[in-house]
């Protein structure tokens, strides 16, 4: 389904680290099957040529890694950026989170990542092999006599489905083609939430939340989320916690979470990724971006470096709060 | 040996669910199963297991210890635990049920958890062999783990049009004789053909020639501090959700919650890989995700073992396999540090 090459990224990866470019290459490493693919930092050309892999299942965003990575790395380290991966990697430059000077970005397109939950939706448990076809995806399991061919429209992630952009916002090279910003119908689902009455969207959050086993991996996966030491984490905070200590709370972390990335989440769809309960969470953050955009006007975090957020700034066409409230009132 | 019908099972749990509480996986609205308190109307998932294991029946997330009330200067204090009552857990895989005897070994050994001991003793395991196991399935790593006959006061097996029955226990016996009526007795026949099947299945398994040989007690000089661990942990987040979706991580801590007037002392899972983990008076003792990743692969593959008779702090459910953000898992670790490959 990639247009661009795995050989074609490690070609470029040992170009650079053998002329001196870089010191460390950010890539997805190979896994013990063909889905489970790990970020890895990679040190020299041998370990890219072995382990360095492309294909339809390195969906895993490299920008937050920036923050600890260019600490560590003497000179530069080389990321490979999809293009929605290039807003997240603008929005933490805006906020200082890393030093621009100590990375070189590589932009490659991306034609959507795979899901590896709705390929097994349709084949089943016992994947052992995914060969890319082209147009679909060659899966083979333990259980089928033959491998089944499947759509890579059919197993694409939802946030892919709903791709934002295809154009790169940040990179010092460009590999292949750069795309064009999309209108998607991202924020379909949410106008959906919206239509609701408020005891039916509180039970949709209440089934999907009560799910939540209040891992942080969407905190943690969240290129917004970069707090040193985040207040959940901090046993002098009162809010610490490890475990919701009733249900209210269980909601609220993921409520003030929403709220703490308002004006900063790109929607790069990480958070709904690496959630092992499968919640939605992806739809918080959209409602945000969704509100923001018409309430100051379209918005796109990371679109820039240095952007002012319409909720840090302000303009004397800003919307009036009594404008916002009464727009509340309509809604419930 | 007693056998019913695949189309009757609703009516077992019918029967059991009249006295006590029963819990088996139930495909959520999201497709993904999870043990649910079983009701007219929910119905035996076909998964291969749930996401959240099976421990929190015995070692729940959460749960309130005691309670102390403030009043001037009296303190009253209650003991706020529910009384427990026997409960059923059904469709328990091999390497879950495997998992509560490591768990055991933590709870059950001297101080007693009260808590967790009352849980276990009130609880009824009928297990069920993995008729479809999954490509992250490794539980042939470890010793006494059998998939095709798995432990538990009831053993059951699943067929295409049948459910087949057997009891190991006291506690499977009374389960046996309270569906009696719905059930008939049967020979093996059928059960060998299916653990025949399953067998085939599982040396098909991509993981099957995982060994654990290098690992175990005594080994923490050998693996402490190889490089390796740099590599291993250097993209780790950091998040809990192998620790939390792991059947055999047991670490908790112990907290309190300020009632305005009081305050509630609770329990809930702790994670090894978070940063105030085991935080102490002085500091924290692992101040980088490494030493904190390494920490929980060690427990599982070294430190464990080394208190527990060489037995193995993982089952091999596969669960971290699926979940984990950055698809880093034990088996990675295993084969990176040290596991070699059976011959």
């Amino acid at each position: 389904m990639q247009k661009i090459t795995r050989d074609q990224l490690v070609e470029k990866a040992v170009a650079l680290l053998s002329d001196g470019t870089v010191s460390a290459v950010l890539g997805w490493s190979r896994g013990e099957f063909d889905y489970d693919i790990t970020p890895a930092v990679f040190k020299s050309a041998e370990e890219v040529k072995e382990n360095f892999v492309w294909n339809d299942f390195c969906g895993a965003n490299f920008s937050k890694y920036l923050v600890a990575q260019t600490g560590k790395v003497e000179g530069k380290i080389l990321v490979f950026l999809k293009p929605c991966d290039t807003y997240s990697f603008n929005q933490l430059l805006t906020e200082h989170r890393f030093d621009r000077e100590k990375v070189y970005a590589v932009g490659i397109p991306c034609e959507g990542m795979a899901d590896i939950a709705k390929v097994r939706e349709i084949v089943g448990d016992g994947i052992v092999s995914i060969e890319d076809d082209g147009e679909s995806l060659k899966v083979s399991t333990l259980y089928a006599d033959a491998p089944v061919l499947v759509g890579a429209k059919d197993v694409m992630a939802e946030r892919c489905v709903n791709c934002k952009s295809k154009k790169h916002v940040a990179f010092d090279e460009l590999m292949g083609e750069d795309g064009e910003v999309i209108e998607s119908a991202r924020f379909d689902e949410v106008a959906r939430l919206e239509a609701m009455t408020p005891d039916e969207r509180f039970l949709f959050w209440q089934n999907e939340l009560s799910r939540c086993i209040r891992c942080n991996a969407c905190r943690d996966a969240c290129p917004a989320c970069t707090c040193e030491k985040c207040v959940f984490d901090n046993p002098d905070s009162a809010v610490e916690n490890k475990a919701p200590a009733n249900s209210f709370e269980e909601k609220m972390f993921h409520i003030i979470r929403a709220f703490h990335v308002a004006g900063r989440c790109t929607d790069c769809g990480e958070c709904s990724r690496v959630c092992p309960q499968n919640i939605p969470l992806h739809l918080l953050n959209r409602k945000f971006i969704k509100d923001i955009n018409e309430f100051y006007g379209e918005y796109q975090a990371g679109a820039e470096v240095g952007s002012r957020a319409p909720l840090v700034d302000y303009t004397t066409e800003d919307l009036e709060p009594g404008e916002v409230f009464e727009r509340g009132d309509q809604d419930a | 040996m007693r056998k019913c019908s695949l189309d009757s099972i609703n009516k077992i749990f019918g029967k059991i669910a009249e006295t006590n509480k029963l819990y088996l996986p139930v495909d959520g609205s999201d497709g993904v199963a999870v043990y649910t308190k079983w009701e007219e109307g929910k119905e035996w998932s076909n998964a291969l297991n749930t996401v959240r294991s099976p421990k929190d029946f015995f070692f729940p997330q959460v749960e309130n210890l005691m309670e102390f009330k403030t009043s001037g200067k009296n303190i009253e204090l209650t003991d706020i635990r529910e009384e427990a009552e026997d409960f059923v857990i059904f469709g328990v895989r091999a390497c879950d049920v495997r998992s509560f005897d490591i768990l055991d070994r933590v709870f059950l050994t001297d101080p007693v958890d009260s808590f967790y001991a009352s849980r276990r003793e009130h609880g009824v395991i009928v297990s069920v062999a993995c008729s479809k196991p999954s490509e992250t399935c490794f539980c042939q790593t470890f010793d006494n783990i059998d998939a095709t006959n798995p432990l538990g006061d009831v053993t059951a097996w699943k067929t295409e049009d049948s459910v087949y029955f057997k009891a190991n226990t006291e506690k499977g016996e009374a389960f046996m004789k309270k569906i009696e009526s719905l059930t008939e007795e049967c020979d093996d026949t059928a059960v060998a053909a299916e653990k025949d099947k399953i067998a085939a299945i599982m040396k098909k398994l991509p993981l099957k020639d995982l060994s654990a040989d290098a690992f175990g007690g005594g080994k923490t000089d050998t693996f402490f501090n190889v490089p390796e661990w740099d590599e291993l942990s250097a993209t780790c987040l950091g998040c809990g959700t192998c620790t939390f979706v792991c059947p055999t991580c047991q670490c908790y801590d112990i907290k309190d919650f300020n009632t305005g007037n009081g305050v509630i002392r609770y329990r809930c899972w702790d994670s090894c890989m978070y940063s105030e983990f085991t935080k102490m008076a002085h500091g924290n003792n692992r101040l980088s995700q490494k030493e904190r990743f390494r920490q929980r692969f060690m427990h599982k593959l070294v430190y464990y073992p080394e208190n527990n008779e060489g037995i193995f702090g993982c089952v091999g459910c596969g669960r971290c396999l699926a979940k984990c953000p950055i698809s880093m898992n034990i088996v990675k670790v295993m084969k990176k540090i040290g596991g070699k490959v059976n011959e």
